[in-house]
């Protein structure tokens, strides 16, 4: 293709509130700071920043990236901002890829953040207006609405069940319970799940990760300077991208095919045939239970209809043959919308260079993936890497 | 196929009208919650210092922009003077009705500092305010201070 | 790598009671942000048909969808649009929620109905071609995946051209 190849070679992540002091650009200095100091690095070795900060609805500023941009290191340099809902986190490293691939910047700092807390009555408010405003907004949808509807029509079209989908939170707020910024680590069962409170059938309160205030940053960097800074990169080998139409009531919300169409890009790009047998371990998007498992499939990391099998068998698990969401995913980290995505990023980094600590899956993994979705059931951002 | 709604009358124009419902809480952070606090308690602007830059940033903040080190709690409490470094003269309010007097924004550099506050200037007749102008801040009475940029009243010249 | 001391030093946590207790400081604000939207040639005759009491939408010859609510291209096949064709204000429910929560994340009070909104495949529209409303006159939990349902307008006199003209659709037999 002509391109550079590009390694991830830091990282960075503050802890994740539900409401935390500190401003939009605190949080970002944080994560940023942190990133540099892992690599040895400081500002002046940066050559641009790309930002990703989810809608500006949440931190109440307007032009948000801008605004926080000197938190985010981007004094003076280049820089740009990318956004597409939840799907942000994993869109940034793509977005900085391109600017170190391309051959025209050696180093690229990539954050993205997200403070949900100063919204009222509630940051959930704010997705009152990603709907149609003249068809559907008269109507006071609620993003919990959506997410149901479309688990309602994943679990009629396979014929799951709730009990089945719970197992999703079991497995992630207990992962989480080993991650430093993990938000709701816990032990529960899948009779908490079902107990919990009901929001809007089939969603009880445990299938939903939690509104949180945060940031995360990595430092990307092409292969003659990564080589120099560590002796761990991560390469990032596979990217993908797709976003499907607006009108999402005009499709069979059962299956993601923006996932599957992002996946194939990534995985021609990295040369996977086989992802259930090259991935060794992955990072789907996990904002509800279902979405784990919806996500799976859309990865084509099992096949249509048999990702609660995979679950239930325990591949999933830290020590199964496919671990998922080691990291805890959103369900048990916390969601701050755009900076969850490269949360996930930066839990891969980690699995393949063997430093995940007490959440490391067994078996050197060397092949890993993230993946995020957002908006109105659109778009699919998935990242393919190699150690 | 070109541009396709044309009309021959304004009111043939369809509309719905909404909303964006929603109400902010802004924390100040780390930082900003000392600087309030030192307007609050201590009459006196909170800025940080950076030792490799060597400048004094107000408002405080945890970091330096430019280098990128941490800087937090390098506070430096400064007197609440400083030089007008630029200014404007308002006749309109927001809602585009005439203001009953004019009113005169200034960007006042804090001395001692890089950065400085935005805020009204008033006691001065708004011919009589130039570039360089030195001014101070007049505060609210302390029971009235509730932690904002407005517990600054305004400023006027020395 | 990460350094969980680090990480536990990045951020405070605070509560809603310690800025209403003006533990911590804050800044309260309301943005004045009302809109007047446009509707454009096909939503504006989709609104103006609902006033009617009729359900317009658009097909494209290419995809042999009918799209509703209509628009002037079909964004699958990336081309304008064909005729104007009316669909029944009857369907099938694909999927539906029984929500116990308000747009603004607080709960439905007891006493109140639960909010079913549910994605409507309507009759002539094609298959999976749906749109957003609301069931009624059924008990939310009753309610099943693949029921028919029928539309309930407001009277002639109090439709404006809105959605809402449509009151809800109720479940019938058959």
């Amino acid at each position: 293709m002509g391109l550079r190849r590009v390694a991830i070679v830091g990282a960075g992540i503050t802890k994740f509130y539900r409401y935390a002091q500190e401003t939009p650009k605190e949080l970002a200095y944080e994560a940023s700071k942190m990133a540099l100091d892992s690599c040895g690095m400081t500002l002046k070795d940066i050559d641009c920043v790309v930002l990703g900060t989810a809608p500006d609805a949440f931190d109440g500023v307007h032009m948000n990236g801008e605004y926080l941009i000197d938190g985010a290191g981007g004094y003076k340099k280049p820089y740009m901002r990318h956004y597409v809902g939840g799907g942000t986190g994993v869109l940034s490293p793509i977005h900085g890829w391109f600017h170190v691939a391309s051959g025209m910047f050696d180093t690229c700092l990539v954050v993205a953040e997200e403070k949900m807390s100063s919204a009222f009555p509630h940051p959930a408010g704010a997705f009152l207006t990603i709907f149609d405003h003249t068809t559907e907004q008269p109507l006071f949808p609620t993003l919990i609405w959506i997410f149901a509807i479309e688990m309602h029509r994943f679990m009629h079209r396979n014929g799951y069940t709730k009990e089945q989908i719970a197992h999703v939170a079991v497995k992630n707020k207990a992962n989480a319970l080993d991650h430093p910024s993990a938000q709701l680590g816990a032990k529960i069962t899948v009779q908490d799940v079902l107990n919990s409170e009901m929001m809007a059938y089939p969603v009880n309160r445990l299938d939903i990760s939690p509104t949180s205030d945060g940031a995360a940053a990595i430092v990307l960097a092409a292969e003659h300077v990564a080589r120099r800074v560590t002796e761990k990169p991560v390469w990032i080998d596979g990217i993908g991208y797709c976003l499907d139409t607006a009108y999402w009531c005009n499709r069979d919300l059962y299956y993601p095919d923006y996932v599957e169409v992002a996946a194939r890009q990534a995985y021609q790009m990295a040369g996977i045939k086989e992802p259930s047998k090259e991935i060794h371990v992955a990072e789907p998007y996990d904002p509800f239970t279902y979405k784990e498992l919806h996500h799976m499939e859309g990865l084509m990391l099992c096949r249509r209809g048999e990702s609660v099998k995979m679950l239930l068998d325990g591949v999933t698990q830290r020590n199964g043959n496919l671990p998922c969401c080691p990291s805890g995913g959103a369900l048990g980290v916390g969601n701050p919308i755009a900076a969850t995505g490269l949360m996930k990023i930066i839990e891969i980094f980690l699995q393949l260079r063997g430093e995940a600590g007490k959440r490391q899956v067994p078996g050197k993994p060397t092949c890993g993936l993230a993946q995020a979705w957002g908006d109105l059931m659109q778009v699919g951002t998935v990242v393919v890497m190699r150690v | 196929m070109a541009l396709v709604e044309r009309l021959q009358e304004t009111t043939q124009v369809g509309y719905w009208c909404g909303e964006i419902p929603l109400e902010y809480i802004y924390t100040y952070g780390r930082a900003g919650e000392a600087f309030y606090r030192t307007l609050i308690e201590k009459e006196k602007i909170l800025g940080a210092y950076c030792p490799q830059c060597d400048a004094v940033f107000v408002p405080a903040s945890i970091f330096c922009e430019r280098c990128f080190e941490r800087i937090e709690g390098n506070y430096r409490e400064l007197d609440p003077v400083g030089t007008v470094e630029t200014f404007t003269v308002l006749y309109k309010n927001l809602d585009g009705t005439l203001k009953e007097r004019p009113e005169v924004i200034a960007m006042v550099r804090i001395k001692g500092a890089v950065g400085g506050l935005l805020h009204y200037l008033r006691e001065v007749d708004p011919k009589d305010v130039n570039i360089g102008m030195e001014v101070k801040a007049v505060f609210k009475p302390k029971d009235q201070r509730e932690g904002g940029l407005k517990d600054i009243s305004h400023f006027k010249p020395l | 790598m990460l350094d969980h001391e680090k990480v536990l030093k990045t951020a405070t946590k605070i509560r809603l009671e310690d800025i209403e207790a003006k533990r911590v400081l804050s800044y309260k604000y309301k943005p004045n942000l009302r809109y007047a939207w446009d509707n454009g040639v096909a939503l504006g005759r989709y609104l103006t048909e609902l006033k009617n009491g009729r359900i317009i939408g658009k097909r494209c010859n290419s995809c042999k969808r009918v799209l509703v609510p209509p628009r002037l291209f079909c964004e699958l096949c990336w081309r304008p649009t064909d005729e104007w064709e009316y669909v029944k204000d009857t369907g099938t429910i694909l999927t539906f929620v029984v929500s116990h929560v308000n747009w603004d994340a607080s709960r439905v009070k007891p006493g109140q109905r639960y909010h079913t909104p549910a994605v409507i495949e309507l009759d002539g529209a094609g298959k999976d071609q749906g749109i957003l409303h609301l069931i009624d006159e059924i008990e939310p939990y009753d309610i099943k995946i693949g029921m028919r349902v029928q539309a309930v307008w407001r009277p002639p006199e109090e439709r404006i051209g809105a959605i809402t003209d449509i009151k809800y659709f109720r479940v019938i037999g058959g």
